[in-house]
């Protein structure tokens, strides 16, 4: 079972790793980084595989791939969100952060609330309801089922994509 | 025929390219600057590749430039290693990447750009795609010159009119911010367009596209035309917007637009100037890769000419550039804000991101000339941050307090 951390609307790469705390590659300065002022016992409280669940425009602001790092860096599961910025996405993507879109599950859910997350088929299970959400497609898909970009591009360069989805 | 995305990405690919296609392009350009650039260079150093073309490579110092921390210190230092390594000449420390890639050539008519910062759609100003990506897109494009793209639909915004007196760019976009919201454009680009756009010189057509990003756009394009070619030179290449599909046309009316201020916590969170005039203030920044150039500095030294800032408002002023500096130095501006009481300060970032100088305390008031007012954005989260243009962030200066530029003038 996963444990949910919900956040509002419009959470922003500041408020994720705020730009005073991501001036390092340090993975573990990041880690600590993470929600460091919105919510300071994330960090001390998170487990292995829980998941944010967030409204609309999560992500917005700083391309700063240090947000999406920090918030895989405390083993979280599964970013959730009613609709993500584009940066971000990407970003999350690029590392393997799974991310699915839904709609409405962050009204559905509390703080805390214990929820099943499948993210290969986007399909959520709280509070004895189930969730359709919406998992990567397309070339994101590609790149989260190499693992990440850096090992799409090792193992095949730009060809799969180029074949793949170029009309 | 197309929007002036898909005129870009379909001369390109040497194929007529739609919105919603998904294509690999080359890039003309990749920019990584002090914070993004060194997770750049992580993830191209796994790739085991050489750089595709160090002629195509800018890194800048500006975020936090000079140093102010060991880590800092230690960033820099692993750009500059990588630049030597791999013979990338372009590292410029000499302000923000954005105003210094613009004032350097790299942004052209038709040309593709990407970098590693959200506000890298600024360079559609001058009829270029730009975007923003992350550190391992651009890493990656560091060893392969392409990276993919889903071609955006397009916002066009067509503003016409002519603007009241104290009404500038920075009015216009969170004028346009307010009515589509903070993801207002998520996914899209948007083409800036209308007699009021075409009136505006290249630094307030740089602010529209700077800010395109701020209301989630992908990039922020303006069709390239006389003020383009006096800008960037006679012999650079043309692209227009031909019969195209635009997702949304917004019209906006300049005339109607009263000085806007952008209000805590939030960007799409907008008032006319009357609604906030008087809020105290604690600290004034002039500056940031929206709102730091030549005409932003020339506008808040007409306001600040012979004049003090009140005691109690700190004032911050930080030209964008080196070339910014210089220029602002010979028409007398500086002098006229260190007159003032005013605070110059190296070209770069500055308060913006309240990672170095400026940064501001709990419960404390300040009004940016930047593009975010997210909590923790310039300091103590508990700290309220207001946007405006240059000539408001000036006229409240002089009066501790935030006041209509009209009221000074």
């Amino acid at each position: 079972m996963a444990r949910v951390y919900k956040l509002g609307d419009g959470v922003s790469t500041d408020t994720i790793m705020p730009g005073r705390y991501n001036v390092t590659t340090d993975r573990d300065a990041l880690r600590r980084g993470c929600l460091i002022e919105a919510r300071p016992a994330f960090v001390e409280t998170v487990r292995p595989g829980d998941v944010i669940v967030a409204g609309r425009n999560f992500g917005c602001g700083s391309s700063r791939e240090h947000a999406p790092l920090a918030i895989k860096q405390n083993g979280i599961a599964a970013v959730i969100a009613a609709s993500f910025a584009r940066i971000f996405y990407r970003n999350a993507v690029n590392i393997g952060l799974p991310v699915i879109r839904c709609e409405e599950l962050a009204d559905a859910v509390d703080d805390g609330d214990a929820v099943v997350v499948d993210t290969r088929s986007g399909v959520i299970e709280a509070r004895g309801q189930m969730f359709r959400g919406e998992p990567p497609s397309g070339v994101a898909l590609q790149i989260m089922e190499a693992g990440s970009l850096l090992d799409l591009i090792k193992s095949r360069g730009w060809k799969s994509l180029e074949e793949s989805h170029v009309s | 025929m197309g929007t002036l995305t898909e005129e870009i990405f379909s001369r390109r690919l040497g194929r007529h390219v739609a919105a919603g296609d998904t294509v690999v392009a080359d890039v003309d350009c990749a920019l990584a600057h002090d914070v993004t650039g060194p997770l750049a260079i992580e993830a191209f150093r796994q790739l085991d590749s050489p750089v595709w073309d160090a002629s195509r490579v800018v890194f800048t110092f500006d975020h936090v430039m000079p140093a102010n921390t060991v880590a800092a210190a230690e960033l820099h230092r692993t750009i500059r290693e990588f630049c030597a390594e791999h013979g990338v000449t372009n590292v410029f420390a000499e302000g923000i990447c954005h105003q210094v890639l613009v004032e350097k050539g790299f942004a052209q008519p038709g040309g593709i750009i990407v970098g590693a910062d959200s506000h890298s759609t600024t360079y559609g100003a001058l009829g270029c795609f730009a975007t923003g990506l992350g550190s391992t897109d651009i890493g990656v494009v560091f060893a392969t010159g392409r990276t993919w793209f889903r071609v955006p639909e397009t916002i066009r915004v067509e503003v016409n009119g002519e603007p009241r007196i104290g009404v500038y760019a920075k009015d216009v976009a969170l004028h346009v911010i307010r009515r589509l919201g903070a993801d207002g454009a998520d996914y899209c680009a948007v083409e800036w367009a209308g007699d009021t756009v075409a009136a505006m010189g290249m630094d307030e057509r740089l602010t529209l596209c700077n800010l395109s990003v701020d209301f989630g756009a992908k990039a922020g394009l303006i069709e390239p035309d006389g003020v383009t070619r006096a800008y960037a030179g006679d012999t650079v290449g043309d692209v227009h917007p031909r019969d195209a599909d635009y997702a949304i046309t917004l019209a906006v009316d300049a005339a109607s637009i009263r000085p806007q201020v952008s209000v805590h916590p939030a960007i799409d969170n907008v008032r006319n100037i009357d609604d906030v005039a008087g809020t105290p203030l604690d600290e004034v920044f002039i500056g940031s890769c929206t709102n730091g150039r030549l005409s932003d500095l020339a506008l808040a030294a007409s306001l600040l000419f012979g004049r003090q800032v009140d005691p109690r408002t700190r004032t911050v002023i930080v030209p964008s550039s080196r070339k910014v500096y210089l220029d602002a130095l010979e028409a007398g501006y500086i002098e006229t804000f260190v007159r003032a009481g005013a605070l110059v300060l190296n070209p770069g970032c500055g308060p913006c991101l309240g990672r170095q100088h400026g940064v501001v305390a709990s419960g404390e008031n300040v009004l940016s000339t930047s593009n975010r007012n997210y909590p923790g954005r310039m300091g103590s989260p508990d700290a309220r941050i207001f946007l405006a243009s240059p000539a408001v962030a000036a006229a409240s200066a002089l009066c501790g307090a935030i006041t209509d530029p009209a009221r000074v003038v």
